[in-house]
């Protein structure tokens, strides 16, 4: 029970990392970017073959956020004149490329087979059960850096200048902000976040396959996101959290309620969830931690 | 003296047809221009134009000495050149003091970088700009609302808010397209007395204004437009008299 525990708080902080990337591009510059997983996959496919080649863990993570800032900035050029629903299907499109790329360059990815043994760091030296704490503590850790930093882009001038453009893209060009580079940065740095929760995503199972990249996950955030608060980093991690704990929880309920055909748990969770989400969005229609207005610093004494 | 801004043989059409039919006219340095002509005369056209929403088909808009025709809008606001909208236009979910800061010209903040990390530059400039912002604040009477999301806003107010974060950019000159429509007479009055001082302190402004009452009292010089060009310009009283000024407006006489 305790190395189950372990292992949902884990995975907690690597969707956590994937809620404050799709909270820094929908959230504060308001794309909405179905392609996260995608992203989420390239990340976990980048490390995991860097990492296969022989490079060090650290490094595989840093080809993650490599290639995922990349193929972020890639996507953006390729859908430049797009927004809204227009970006949200291209988007879409995207991460369903992604999958069947996996899927038949059988060369590079190993197919539907996907890639195993995909190195975990320290396992051999902490031992198993040592390995789920440390990895534990790892995965935290980043979520926490990552979190202290997107908190801080959120309150700068730079966080203000996005959720203008969020806002009125075009009134925020007349307001002086060269809004291209604004969104090549946003989605660049959000893609980065997601590749680099799913390298940390592939050293944590140890095994990937195009089977664990599928669109649900992307829907999966975006419940979080907006059951958490849209536009708060905070807000985006507590949904994260509260979306995996419900969903692992809700594996359980086979044990409460006699007679529940596994089939028919797996719809029923599907459904507690979707009534979860309309609980909170009917008492908090802005989610649990509201995006808030920052407040004018005190005034110098007028003059 | 290089006038402020110099607009020579400007051209624009959509879907064939031509809204700006070649305009002319210069913006002296300094002045309070005002801009008149019926309405469909090409007047938010030609503001439009020279503000980087559309760009112009033919003819040159300078600003001082730079050739900026055909320039993103963000590039003319750093040049200097800002305007306003005839409908107040904010960001629904920014505060009155976030639209002021936002304005902000030179915000080493907005960098990615300094952003995630913060730096002691663009905490200084964030410091310098709130001090600004708060000087226009009280110089508009926004002083009371600045925490307001400016949906919660008065039309009135809103339309302070539009002058206010214009001035935050530290313009050279200033479009503004109606600022006064929809507001009421005492804060029209005050909206004028304000562009009036600022115009006294060295601002160029260009107004596009339909009360004819205030075009006289505030700007010299005047300029006609009429089916997208440059009528006639002069003082108001000379355009006023002009026949073909009253023919745009009233129509011609038979």
């Amino acid at each position: 029970m305790l190395s189950y525990l372990i292992f949902t708080l884990t995975l907690c902080a690597i969707y956590g990392l994937l809620a404050l990337s799709l909270n820094l591009i929908w959230g504060s510059a308001g794309l909405v970017n179905l392609g996260l997983a995608g992203f989420f996959a390239v990340g976990a496919y980048a490390s995991a073959l860097a990492t296969g080649a022989g490079a060090p863990v650290l490094i595989g993570w840093g080809a993650a956020l490599l290639v995922g800032a990349t193929v972020g900035l890639v996507v953006t050029f390729a859908t430049l004149r797009l927004r809204d629903d227009y970006l949200a299907i291209v988007t879409l499109g995207f991460a369903e490329v992604i999958r069947l790329v996996a899927l038949n360059e059988r060369w590079l990815t190993n197919g539907s087979d996907g890639i195993s043994g995909i190195k975990a760091p320290l396992k051999a030296e902490l031992g198993t059960q040592n390995f789920a704490y440390f990895y534990l503590g790892l995965a935290t850790l980043v979520l926490v850096i990552v979190w202290a930093l997107l908190r801080r882009l959120d309150g700068s001038p730079y966080g203000r200048a996005l959720k203008a453009i969020r806002e009125d893209q075009q009134l925020a060009s007349f307001a002086g902000k060269p809004v291209l580079r604004f969104k090549l940065q946003a989605f660049a740095l959000s893609a980065a976040i997601a590749a680099l929760a799913g390298a940390l995503y592939a050293h944590f199972q140890s095994y990937i396959s195009p089977d664990h990249f599928q669109p649900l996950i992307t829907i999966y955030i975006f419940l979080a996101v907006t059951a958490g608060g849209v536009g708060r980093p905070s807000g985006a991690v507590l949904g994260a959290y509260l979306v995996v704990i419900f969903l692992e929880a809700t594996r359980f309920v086979t044990e409460w309620v006699p007679g529940l055909q596994p089939v028919q748990l797996a719809a029923t969770r599907e459904m507690l969830i979707g009534i979860a989400l309309i609980l909170v969005l009917h008492l908090k229609p802005q989610g649990i931690l509201p995006e808030r207005i920052p407040k004018a610093p005190v005034p110098p004494a007028a003059a | 003296m290089t006038a402020a801004l110099t607009i020579q043989g400007l051209k624009l059409g959509f879907y064939g047809v031509q809204v700006l039919r070649g305009v002319d006219f210069a913006v002296p340095q300094g002045s309070f221009t005002g801009l008149i002509g019926p309405n469909g005369a090409g007047k938010s056209t030609l503001f439009n134009a020279v503000s980087g929403l559309y760009r112009p088909q033919a003819g040159s808009v300078r600003l001082g000495a730079t050739e900026t025709a055909g320039m993103p809008p963000e590039k003319l606001v750093a040049a200097g050149l800002v305007r306003s909208f005839q409908l107040a236009r904010g960001f629904p979910k920014l505060s009155v003091f976030q639209h002021l800061m936002l304005y902000g010209a030179d915000q080493p903040g907005e960098s990615l970088l300094a952003g995630l990390i913060g730096t002691g530059g663009a905490k200084r400039r964030e410091a310098e700009l709130s001090e600004r912002a708060f000087g226009i604040a009280r110089r508009l009477k926004l002083d009371h609302v600045l925490d307001n999301p400016v949906t919660a806003l008065s039309g009135g107010q809103k339309k302070l808010v539009e002058i206010g974060r214009a001035l935050m950019a530290e313009p050279k000159i200033l479009l503004l397209d109606e600022p006064m429509a929809g507001v009421n007479p005492s804060l029209t009055e005050q909206i004028a007395e304000h562009l009036v001082a600022l115009n006294r302190d060295g601002l160029t402004i260009c107004l596009i204004e339909h009360d004819m009452g205030l075009i006289r009292k505030l700007c010299a010089p005047v300029i006609v437009m009429a089916e997208g060009k440059t009528l006639t310009q002069g003082t108001f009283d000379e355009v006023a008299a002009d026949t073909r000024v009253q023919e745009a407006y009233l129509g011609r006489r038979h």
